[in-house]
């Protein structure tokens, strides 16, 4: 019965991972068409762009492009250069692609990371006192902070905290992740974190409110169910029925539903990245399109979205082997309840 | 026997009350959205006009958000700024809530290979971060407010066609439907006469709720500098150009813009909340 | 055991209602049970009978105390002659008295059964106890290890059935334990229910199998649309319709497969469309005027109890 769960749970990766694949491909062209389709024209603003190029340069980048091809042969150039691990030089910081993103992925994903852990956690813990307060005056507070959070745009958060705590308190630096005129050896970590502490704030905060919101429901459903109805009849008081039964339903929604939300925690790090000029993939991502930077902004765009579908992944397989009705078949078909 | 008409009246009455109330709310609601946009929209060089004798002062009955470091009043450029989001906010939810409904209605009563074809463009746009995306889009239309409508116009319709998908197959499944195509009524009629006044309300609730998450992308991506030219003064400009002055001390300049782009976003939540109410009680009884 | 002349349970004039929110806002209180009277005593099963919709589950759920929060509830429940109020109810359940849900649903998806059977009780003694119901209810080792949703229903029933025989409660309410077993498992089922009341504890058999409550109950009652309409001693059931007293029982004798299998007309009405007076008089043979004077008195008749003016 074991093997025929592991067996069913790798082909359920296996069909993901290549839905995974196909819809990469499909986002390197849908990319490559908008790119393309840019009045501003990618390759000559490149070449042009770029000012003092060297011929040996310029030679690399219409190499690198093919210039002048049809379109078809200029993705399938850059697609297999992509594949080869050459994601191209950036214009604007004059580096290899790939290089700046490995880079500043970094600095990205310590931000991602941390207001992802914080805004689970306290997601997690105001959606369960939400959900068993509910239709409490605690309850309705807490959701009421709740779906004005979800009305606050991301950058004017970053922007109130920066005038709260950097200007008027002057607890923290206005910008840039390390201090500027020392070298990026010598920082340490503590001032490497007390530069992240305000745009992690400022992100965890945006996103707090959906987790906190889809806990309280999921709870509620929970709380409401025959089970627990059945669990009190045996005479268990609401914190042997959280811990007995809360929990274990309602923790593997809630780190899905995380690990489903990269794609917004991305979308949000770009917006705090840029109040709190933090040197991430979010600030690079736009200084790109905004200085049509084509290479890094089609790399980004690639590599952002291999973030989400890895995130969506981990969901799925935390799905797989957490949940035991996943990849299994009941022994005597549908005869179950009435 | 008395007793039961009793509470049955009273019951109505309660119920015609709480109609009336959501009516009202919605019309005040709507109101001030409309009021908010028409000022906006009158206010002209105002909005823009330097005056250096006035620069940089606080909030004050005179100026009620300030006057910024050219001396312009910041409450004449937030309600302007306000107005703007609001048209780019209307025009870009209803491109796509129509689109939402196109697809969405396609995808129910199409054959299986359009519905595959559907949902997978969902996942696929459900791939790329929105704001990514957004960028993307703006970059391929030359930046600009074109750039800045059709990015927020072509990314917002796959959850309302998800709802109207739904909405539609169920529909389709019902007995008059089967009735009416074999008295051989075309699918073009039935889908006028029948399927199309039934998605109507979801149309328009869903319609409203695009709002919210259109004003705050228009705000962003302004911020990041797409959309609009910079001498418009659109909220996520203002705030963008705020940045410089925080540091002065200048503080209303970002927070009165933020605060009231905010409540114009819960507005059209609460407009949105009241109308589904009152077109689909079931669906609003928590 | 207890053998006072108070009985173990005792329901009166239960009346149940729930808020309900209407179309248009409005808001009502639907009224599901009425002026319902039970009694169970020590050492004997009762069986409550009557066709879905008949209130027969809520009457359980209301003597634990897990209505709803919509619900109101009135008339008067005592538990060995105290008054079951909120905080005795707080105290008796799981304790004293025992639920054995309907369906799988009462199960928790994602815990092991051997789990939920034992409780929040971690004892060595109750993981023994356990696995003696579970054998008992031909319930393998390997079965404690399984999820809900990997169980037969037959087995899902049995699993339900062993959270109550694992307590020590003095008053069992089973709630239709034996749909989904087979038969031979439905009769141990029963016969273990049977035991516990040899040893003196109450049961309440909810069922609408009444060949199987008259082969296992000491008493019936006979629900119908919320309320009940007749309380008497099995032996009567089996002498047949003569000795019964209500007519709506007496249809349902007559509608037994192994007697005329003449189903009656017409339907059980539904909570919020109730008749004025009696609620069985529009399918009733005997309805006369005084019928829809208001719902007759449940009164006392040759050792049962009937709500029927004409009943003799």
């Amino acid at each position: 019965m074991k093997g025929k769960r592991l067996i069913n749970i790798s082909k359920v990766i296996g069909k993901y991972l290549f839905r995974v694949m196909t819809l990469l491909l499909a986002t390197s062209i849908v990319a490559f068409v908008l790119v393309s389709l840019s009045p501003i024209d990618p390759v000559q603003q490149y070449v042009m762009g770029a000012g003092a190029v060297s011929m040996e340069q310029r030679e690399t980048i219409s190499e690198y492009w093919g210039l002048n091809a049809p379109p078809t042969e200029r993705y399938l150039n850059w697609l297999s250069a992509i594949l080869r691990g050459d994601m191209g030089v950036s214009l604007l910081y004059r580096q290899p692609v790939a290089r700046i993103i490995s880079e500043r992925f970094i600095n990205t994903f310590a931000l991602m990371m941390t207001s992802w852990i914080l805004s689970g956690i306290i997601g997690f813990v105001l959606g369960c006192v939400m959900g068993i307060c509910q239709g409490k005056w605690v309850d309705s507070i807490i959701k009421r902070i709740c779906l004005v959070l979800c009305s606050v745009p991301t950058f004017w958060l970053g922007l109130v905290f920066l005038l709260i705590f950097s200007v008027w308190l002057g607890w923290f630096p206005i910008g840039f992740s390390s201090p500027i005129g020392i070298a990026d050896t010598d920082v340490s970590i503590w001032q490497r974190l007390y530069h992240l502490v305000l745009p992690a704030l400022t992100l965890s905060f945006i996103s707090f409110a959906n987790v906190a919101l889809h806990t309280r429901q999921k709870l509620i459903d929970v709380l409401e169910s025959d089970y627990v109805l059945f669990a009190r009849a045996r005479g268990n008081d609401t914190w042997t029925i959280m811990k007995r039964h809360g929990f274990r339903n309602i923790l593997l929604p809630a780190i899905t539903l995380q690990f489903a939300s990269f794609a917004e925690l991305f979308g949000g790090s770009v917006l705090a990245e840029n109040v709190f000029s933090y040197p991430g993939l979010g600030s690079a991502v736009s200084a790109a399109g905004l200085n049509s930077d084509v290479p890094l902004l089609l790399g980004i765009t690639l590599f952002s979205t291999l973030f989400v579908f890895l995130g969506n992944f981990i969901a799925n397989i935390i799905y797989g082997v957490v949940d035991p009705r996943i990849g299994e078949e009941r022994p005597h078909g549908q005869a179950i309840g009435d | 026997m008395d007793k039961q008409l009793a509470i049955k009246t009273s019951g109505q009455m309660f119920s015609f009350n709480r109609r009336v109330k959501t009516v009202i709310i919605s019309v005040i609601l709507l109101g001030i959205i409309i009021g908010v946009f028409i000022a906006g929209f009158f206010i002209g060089d105002d909005a823009m006009s330097v005056d250096f004798s006035r620069k940089g002062l606080k909030p004050s009955w005179e100026y009620p958000f300030g006057t910024d470091w050219l001396g312009r009043n910041m409450l004449l450029r937030t309600v302007k700024g306000l107005s703007i989001s609001i048209m780019v906010g209307t025009i870009a939810s209803a491109v796509s809530a129509v689109l939402a409904t196109i697809i969405g209605v396609a995808a129910a009563i199409g054959n299986r290979w359009v519905d595959n074809v559907i949902v997978w463009l969902i996942d696929l746009m459900m791939g790329v971060p929105h704001l990514v995306l957004l960028i993307l889009i703006s970059f391929a239309c030359g930046r600009g407010l074109t750039g800045l409508l059709t990015g927020i116009a072509v990314t917002h319709w796959t959850s309302l066609a998800r709802l109207v998908r739904a909405e539609v197959l169920q529909i389709r499944s019902q007995q008059y439907i089967t009735i009416s195509r074999r008295l051989g009524k075309s699918l073009g009629w039935i889908l006028l006469h029948h399927i199309l006044p039934h998605v109507l309300p979801q149309f328009v609730v869903g319609l409203v709720l695009l709002f919210p998450h259109a004003i705050l992308h228009e705000s962003s991506l302004s911020f990041l500098g797409y959309g609009l030219p910079p001498e418009q003064p659109a909220i996520g400009i203002i705030l963008a150009e705020s940045m410089k002055y925080l540091t002065g001390g200048m503080w209303w300049l970002a927070f009165f813009p933020g605060i009231t782009l905010v409540l114009i976003v819960i507005l059209f939540d609460k407009l949105g909340e009241n109308l589904k109410m009152l077109l689909d009680p079931y669906s609003a009884h928590e | 055991m207890c053998h006072s002349n108070l009985p173990l349970l005792e329901v009166d004039n239960l009346s149940v209602s729930f808020r309900m929110y209407d179309r248009a806002f409005g808001q009502r209180d639907l009224k599901v049970i009425q002026d319902l009277a039970i009694t169970v005593n020590s050492g004997e099963i009762l069986a409550v009978v009557g066709s879905s919709g008949s209130g027969k589950s809520l009457l359980a759920h209301a003597v634990l105390g897990l209505l709803p929060q919509n619900a109101t509830v009135s008339g008067r429940m005592f538990y060995k002659g105290k008054p079951l109020d909120e905080q005795n109810q707080r105290k008796l359940r799981g304790s004293e008295i025992a639920l054995i849900p309907q369906s799988v649903t009462y199960l928790d998806p994602l815990m092991q059964v051997g789990k939920q059977a034992r409780g929040t009780d971690k004892s060595p003694e109750r993981m023994r106890r356990q696995r003696k119901v579970f054998q008992r209810l031909n319930l393998t080792r390997q079965a404690e290890k399984l999820y809900p949703f990997q169980l037969s229903g037959g087995m899902a029933r049995r699993v339900l059935f062993s959270t109550a025989i694992i307590t020590d409660a003095e008053l069992v309410i089973a709630d239709e334990p034996t749909p989904g077993m087979h038969l031979d498992q439905a009769l141990e089922a029963l016969s273990i229910l049977r035991e516990l009341a040899d040893i003196g504890k109450g049961i309440i058999l909810i069922t609408h199998d009444i060949d199987l409550a008259l082969q296992f109950a000491d008493k019936i009652a006979v629900f119908y649309a919320g309320t009940t309409v007749e309380e008497s001693p099995v032996a009567d059931f089996i002498k047949g319709p003569g000795a019964l007293r209500h007519p709506y029982t007496k249809a349902l004798w007559h509608a037994l497969p192994q007697n005329d299998f003449i189903p009656i007309d017409g339907f059980q009405p539904y909570a919020g469309n109730l008749p004025d007076g009696c609620l069985f008089a529009p399918r009733c043979p005997l309805k006369t005027p005084e019928c829809e004077a208001g719902n007759p008195h449940m009164r006392k008749l040759r050792g049962g109890k009937v709500r029927c003016v004409h009943a003799t």
